[in-house]
């Protein structure tokens, strides 16, 4: 019995070791790989004999990769900023007014989370041309809207719905607007629900390819995801192996860091738009 | 309508004046959704219709059914319809039995818990893009650590162009796509497990049932539920699948999924009208396998609860 009991505790070792392993190994090889510098690239080795950091020298120097992170960083900030405020407006009348059509609306709004966003690309880019907003952020942040609206309407009425009624009727005794009661009563007590839904909009955002690949035109108006898939060395025949896997931990180490500080938040917040959902 | 109601006359007004100013809250909301999607979808129906290219979008003929015509004599199309059917039911199945196998492990009460779920997360944040690059580089023909490894272990006689062989490229694209979303579907159904009901698992073990039976009786059935709503999310999610394949293969036929196919033409191609169509395709295929998995599944929103 006692054997049997170690010799699981060692298979459940295994199996947690396998897939730390797993999950982890491409990262690491990415670091690994970013280390190495000229022909050191082509060597397979657990760790650069001499490590070096030319490649995130040049990442900055050759690549406008700085700038790209910069466009990154705004139109991900506006997204969260705007989609925040849009959805907390939204939820409080989704999650505490009782009208005919909420049901339809929420259901509307979960119908638009499964829109695949190849369906709306021609008619967006119609519409990102008649605003002026080609190869501008602005085309990016209004177009992101498409994916991070729904979630954030989606968990925050969600929230909303569970907050007390008598903080409210309290409120409403004392003649407050519902504007009033939206920013002073409300707004406060959702801290860890606008935290965990502001960050997966930013991840989400951060992380857009399709449109961002469609609406910039320039090297210097790609967002970072762009920059990195189409990162390209002196000649075209070969790949900056070493670039590529440089930028790619620079973005995702500052991601790495969020999401572990962040990691109840998170789940919470997933969870909240998808099983609840 | 209210206001005929003798009682409550105050309240009827309040809850009028609420109402008002409900839909006065959801009108931004809206206003924006209809710009970025309602109007831009309709506008992509349209345009399957005509003739439109990216330069003349002003400028088009209608031409009927014509596109969709071609399409469906298209063998490349019916090659990206195939490609991404197979690449969702198999990465989906995949990644529900890992990410049960990730979830039980992450539920069970043993040290290694805490460092176990910040590694599962790790592929979850990081960019598609990115990890299709890093993947691809593992992957890579003449440098990679995958040839190199399987070559040193003896599994391969010599090395393999996995994202440009034809029958190695979409099994590779799978297989980057499990590593990828497998955090999402454990996270998702270690949240059903931790509001599984315990004292039903004393009962089992006071019992004596074997734990196998357990979770295939017990288990199983109790998170069934979260289950189907974690899979259909994946499904949607795999179904329109487009950064993968375009980072890893490009526009190649042997992985091209509908996404991929409908871009290349709107975009490279530069052909509005045709694209317009397999974007249309792409959607209603979409909402089928929605009601499909609704009526079949009985996955159930608590939507205006």
């Amino acid at each position: 019995m006692r054997l049997r009991r170690t010799a699981g505790r060692i298979a459940f070792g295994i199996l947690v070791l396998g897939i730390v392993v797993y999950a982890v190994f491409p990262f690491y090889w990415a670091i690994v790989t970013s280390l190495k510098a000229g022909s050191a690239l082509f060597t397979v080795e657990a760790w650069p004999s001499q490590p070096s950091l030319d490649n995130y020298r040049a990442i900055f120097s050759q690549q406008p990769f700085g700038r790209n992170i910069l466009n990154s960083l705004g139109v991900s900030l506006s997204v969260v900023a705007l989609s925040l405020g849009l959805a907390v407006a939204a939820a409080y009348a989704l999650g505490r007014v009782r009208f005919r059509g909420r049901t339809l609306l929420l259901l509307v709004v979960l119908g638009v989370s499964m829109f695949p966003q190849v369906a709306v690309l021609s008619g967006l880019f119609e519409l990102v041309r008649w605003l002026g907003l080609y190869n501008r952020m602005g085309s990016l942040v209004l177009s992101y809207m498409i994916f991070t609206l729904p979630f954030t309407v989606w968990v925050l009425t969600t929230f909303m719905r569970e907050l007390p009624k008598e903080l409210e009727e309290a409120a409403m005794v004392d003649g407050a607007s519902p504007f009033v009661i939206v920013t002073r009563v409300f707004l406060p007590l959702m801290g860890p629900a606008l935290a965990a839904t502001g960050l997966l909009a930013f991840i989400a955002a951060w992380n857009e390819f399709l449109f961002a690949l469609t609406f910039t035109l320039t090297d210097e108006a790609r967002t970072v995801p762009v920059a990195i898939a189409l990162m390209s060395g002196a000649s075209q025949y070969e790949l900056p192996w070493g670039q590529i896997m440089a930028a790619s931990v620079v973005v995702t180490v500052p991601l790495i860091a969020l999401v572990l500080v962040f990691q109840r938040r998170i789940v919470s917040g997933l969870t909240a738009g998808a099983v609840k959902g | 309508m209210t206001g005929a109601r003798a009682s409550g006359l105050k309240t009827s007004d309040l809850t009028r004046q609420r109402r008002r100013s409900a839909w006065l809250f959801l009108l931004p909301m809206l206003v924006v959704l209809a710009a970025v999607a309602g109007w831009p979808l309709v506008r992509t129906v349209y345009y399957s219709f005509t003739d439109a290219t990216l330069a003349t979008l002003d400028a088009y003929a209608r031409v009927g059914l014509d596109n969709y015509l071609w399409l469906m004599r298209d063998p490349v199309w019916w090659r990206a319809v195939w490609n991404t059917v197979l690449f969702t039911v198999v990465s989906v199945s995949l990644e529900t039995a890992l990410g049960l196998v990730v979830a039980l492990t992450l539920n069970a009460h043993l040290p290694g818990r805490g460092l176990l779920r910040a590694a599962v997360l790790i592929p979850w944040a990081i960019p598609t893009v990115v990890s299709a690059q890093m993947w691809g580089w593992m992957f890579h023909d003449l440098y990679g650590v995958v040839n190199a490894a399987l070559l040193g272990i003896g599994v391969i006689a010599q090395p393999q162009a996995w994202t440009a062989d034809p029958n190695l490229a979409l099994p590779v694209v799978i297989a980057v796509d499990v590593w990828k979303s497998t955090p999402f579907m454990a996270l998702l159904i270690l949240a059903a497990l931790q509001m599984l009901p315990q004292d039903i698992y004393e009962a089992a073990r006071v019992d004596g049932v074997h734990p196998v039976k357990v979770f295939f009786r017990i288990t199983l059935p109790l998170i069934r539920p979260a289950l189907m709503v974690a899979v259909l999310f994946r499904t949607l999610d795999a179904l329109r699948v487009f950064d993968l394949m375009y980072v890893l293969t490009g526009n190649s036929r042997s992985t091209m999924s509908m996404s991929v196919y409908a871009r290349q033409y709107l975009i490279d191609f530069q052909d509005v009208g045709y694209g317009s169509a397999a974007a249309t395709l792409l959607v209603l295929i979409l909402a089928l396998a929605t009601v499909a998995a609704i009526t079949l599944g009985r996955v159930r929103f608590e939507a205006g609860r």
